[in-house]
């Protein structure tokens, strides 16, 4: 074996730039063609893009069922339905919104969006990430499956003990849901981990973390949140179904376990996934109203900090979802007081954003037009939350359509929102092409008109004392209009949805053709042609400042000499982002689709004898095995030096 | 239609490895340190929760568990610790030889180790179907068991692969020297696992 100096392999550089360079880094970096590249690939984009596809589909199984659930609320004492039917589809609905939809998509983004943010060629652990794609999709079509076979999850989206417990729910529905939930919790906690690593050690040569993109920040954020928070309710849910399966009594009063465990371990996990929704939501924003306001994010300082205060602080409000159960006097007003003080790191946030758009000159395009749409959203949702802070207030309407109104004003406004406009801002960068402005201005207003026609009515509904989750409600209470109106207001955010959804597919095939930055926006993700190339960049751009487009109109600057007859990619210093190593990114592999498929037989075979869970670790052990074996031959650089 | 570029420094002469904060495994393998520690934290914050609803600790009629298996473990996987730093620093020193020698040693205990382990079980004193407490400490060992039995099987498949044409990649040192850090954590993990299954029962009955 000779070793070889830095200098004696093929690397880019002035002799070797251009139509050349991008000639060689695409073999470099590309796939294989057809089935088998798409299978093998582990490019961060295109598995962010199936990520986000199939998160919107879950988006839209999600969203037929609420509307089903509309149109049998639309009038009283409406037969067309069962009350079993009306479980699952709450929970059905509820469960793929908050565990299929909202946090997926939310990493999607991330997944697609940072490494091109922070001007790197490919995600950290680009196998991981494969794989984390095929666990999502195998517990997201487990449960559909079990609800068209009628064996549909019906306890809701947290599943309570002891309803959910072996005694009240006999069958295989509550395991099939607690078993989505370890399907869910392994792909997010996979990406987390990819992203940490990601934008703590790839960013782009002088990308001080002070110098960060807004978006970076929040998914930076969310990943440690991710990291904090799930492993509670994988927990949960293990020990659930170890109850159900097994005789465990964690739950089980009779035999000195607690039902009110469950609630303190599910809302440890579900308060902060509130964040987890909402904090790169709040990234989407920034870059949003930045690039159309024409000016850099107002107090930048002040934005980071209410990210990692609001990230701190969501861990210590978990009990306000318990204050039905019964506290002591201090645990009441303790947890009210930290509840009210989540609101002023998001407030703080809003300002800015306000600030920024009225010391810029903004160009009110479709994708602000869902910021302002964000802001008046949030800001209803969350004053209805700090009127629930106070616990007298809370035990009223504890359970309540006024709480359905509250938590879709903060998540629809808080994440869906701005997730249409980051979409409408990104698809360009996605697809090489601009989405259809007037289709996308009409959409916008049937979803915002018709959001609030939907949802402002429930506040009412609830104040007048209309419990959550019944399927059905008699004539005489007063309700009757509210809700019909409510089932309208969900029939046109429907038709707006599907808007949204033919503009895209019409302007994937026949919208503007895009250039690499069609709306003049500062970040690295602009630098780069629309659609990027497999290998992201052709040189590793360099960063001085915090709007680097903004900053270099006539040209970009770069560092040259990664290899390009290999997959490599550059790390740099945890803060202060100065160059360090050089590192091989994984090749494609077919290894994490079946460790993948390993994985999902051990976890569905769990649920009906927990042998599996012993006999299955041996093929999940040898596909892990056969992923990290090394395939290819020493290269001739990095050998022992 | 892309900016043009201006060059402004060159990457060639960077090494291709670095251990520890440097590389990107260490990272990869710190959050995961994480997710498994909140995972032990909240088994052990559900112990407690479970405790304070009870009079006695262990609840009557049980007894605390044996601790003869524990202990044994215990000493043992501490005393590992001792070819796993020799194992860590050869690593660091691109030592193949000494490397090869210390990873074999660490498996070696790790398979002495299984025997006290599967005994473990046995000397409960309690059966998880049994009640909230034998439920929880039952957790306990199993989730202590996997995250052993995992990095046992690492270090397996890492001893293999030194004795293949992959061992002269420098990468390999990394992956050895990250691999010795995730043995640390193993016992560091268990440490407060054993005082709440074998000890605290008895100081608190
Ligand atoms: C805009 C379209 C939407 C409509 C029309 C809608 C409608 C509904 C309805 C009718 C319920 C059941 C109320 C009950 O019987 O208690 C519900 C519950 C729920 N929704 Fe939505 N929703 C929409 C969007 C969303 C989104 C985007 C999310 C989350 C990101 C979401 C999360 C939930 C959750 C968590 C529940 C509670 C489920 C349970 O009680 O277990 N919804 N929604
Ligand atoms: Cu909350």
């Amino acid at each position: 074996m000779t070793v070889l100096s830095g200098k004696d392999l093929p690397r880019d550089g002035e002799q070797l730039q251009g139509p050349a360079l991008d000639a060689r880094l695409a073999r470099t970096w590309g796939d294989a063609p057809g089935l088998w590249g798409w299978i093998t690939t582990t490019d961060h984009k295109r598995i962010g893009i199936r990520y986000i596809v199939t998160g919107m589909v879950f988006l839209v199984l999600a969203g037929l069922s609420a509307l089903w659930m509309r149109l049998q609320l639309a009038t009283p004492e409406n037969s067309m339905m069962t009350p079993d039917r009306y479980n699952q589809l709450f929970t059905m609905h509820g469960t793929t919104m908050m565990f299929l939809f909202a946090v997926p998509i939310m990493e999607a983004m991330a997944i697609y969006l940072v490494p091109l943010m922070i001007g790197t060629r490919n995600i950290s652990f680009p196998r991981l990430n494969a794989f984390s794609y095929w666990m999502y999709l195998a517990g997201g079509v487990m449960i559909w499956v079990a609800f068209v076979l009628n064996i549909g999850p019906d306890a809701g989206w947290f599943s309570y003990t002891p309803l959910s417990g072996p005694q009240f729910s006999p069958g295989k529905r509550v395991d099939i849901w607690a078993q989505m939930i370890t399907f869910t919790e392994v792909a997010a906690l996979a990406v987390a981990v990819e992203l940490v690593a990601t934008i703590l050690k790839q960013r782009a040569p002088g990308m001080t973390l002070a110098r960060m993109p807004l978006f970076v920040w929040g998914a930076l954020v969310t990943a440690f949140m991710v990291i904090f928070s799930m492993p509670s309710v994988a927990l949960a849910s293990s020990l659930l179904i170890a109850d159900r399966l097994i005789g465990t009594h964690f739950y089980n009063a009779a035999e000195h376990g607690d039902p009110l465990l469950w609630q303190h371990l599910f809302w440890f996990f579900g308060h902060p996934e509130v964040y987890i929704i909402f904090l790169p939501a709040t990234g989407f924003v920034s870059h949003i109203t930045e690039a159309f306001s024409r000016r850099p994010v107002f107090a930048y300082p002040a934005m980071v900090l209410s990210l990692v205060t609001t990230g701190l602080l969501a861990f210590g409000v978990w009990v306000h979802h318990m204050f039905a159960t019964g506290l002591p006097r201090l645990g009441y007003s303790f947890y009210t007081a930290a509840t009210l003080a989540v609101s002023i790191p998001a407030a703080i946030q809003i300002f800015c954003w306000i600030a920024t758009m009225w010391d810029g000159r903004p160009r009110f395009r479709v994708p602000l037009l869902y910021v302002v749409a964000f802001i008046v959203t949030f800001v209803i949702g969350g004053l209805s939350g700090v009127m629930q802070a106070s616990v007298p207030i809370d035990l009223q309407v504890h359970d309540t359509y006024f709480v359905v109104a509250h938590f879709h004003y903060v998540l629809v406004g808080g994440a869906v929102f701005p997730l249409l406009g980051a979409f409408t801002y990104w698809f360009p960068k996605f697809t090489g092409r601009m989405m259809d402005d007037r289709l996308g201005k009409i959409a916008f207003w049937m979803i915002f008109i018709g959001f609030q026609v939907a949802f402002f009515p429930m506040h009412f509904l609830g104040l007048m004392g209309m419990p959550r989750r019944v399927y059905t409600y008699p004539t005489n209470m007063g309700w009757d209009e509210l809700n019909l109106l409510a089932t309208i207001g969900s029939f046109v955010v429907a038709a707006a949805f599907l808007v949204f959804i033919v503009n895209a597919i019409f302007s994937l095939a026949r919208g503007a053709v895009a250039g690499a930055n069609p709306w003049d926006a500062p970040g690295l993700e602009w630098a780069t042609s629309s659609p990027p190339p497999q290998y992201n960049f052709p040189h590793i751009p360099v960063v001085s400042s915090r709007t680097p487009l903004w900053d270099n109109r006539n040209h970009l600057p770069v560092m040259t000499g990664l290899r390009v007859d290999d997959r490599e990619l550059l790390l740099t210093s945890v803060m202060e982002a100065i160059p360090d190593v050089r590192d091989p990114s994984a090749m494609p592999s077919a290894w994490p689709l079946w460790a993948a498929m390993a994985t999902t037989c051990l976890f569905i075979s769990s649920i009906f004898t927990p042998w599996a869970v012993v006999i299955g670790a041996f093929p999940v052990a040898a596909a892990l095995i056969g992923w990290f074996w090394p395939k290819s031959p020493p290269g001739p650089e990095p050998v022992i030096e | 239609m892309t900016l043009p570029v201006r060059f402004a420094g060159d990457l060639a002469e960077l090494p291709t490895s670095a251990f520890g904060h440097r590389s990107l495994t260490w990272w990869g393998i710190v959050a995961f340190f994480l997710i498994e520690g909140t995972t032990f934290a909240l088994a052990i914050g559900t112990y407690f929760y479970l405790m304070g609803g009870e009079q006695t600790w262990p609840p009557a009629p049980f007894s605390p568990p044996n601790p003869i298996a524990g202990t044994i473990f215990t000493v043992l996987l501490l005393l590992s610790e001792i070819p796993n730093t020799l194992a860590k620093r050869a690593a660091e020193r691109k030592d193949l030889r000494a490397l090869r020698k210390y990873l074999l040693i660490v498996c070696a205990m790790c398979a002495v180790m299984v025997i006290p382990r599967a005994f473990e079980f046995a000397s409960l004193n309690v059966s998880w179907k049994d009640n909230a407490y034998g439920s929880v400490i039952w957790t306990l060992l199993f989730l202590h068991v996997t995250n052993f039995l995992t990095d046992f099987a690492d270090s397996l498949v890492l001893a293999g692969l030194l004795f293949t044409k992959h061992s002269v990649e420098s990468r390999r040192f990394v992956d050895a020297a990250e691999n010795a850090m995730y043995w640390r954590f193993v016992w560091l993990c268990w440490l407060p696992i054993y005082v709440l299954i074998y000890w605290l029962p008895r100081w608190v009955s």
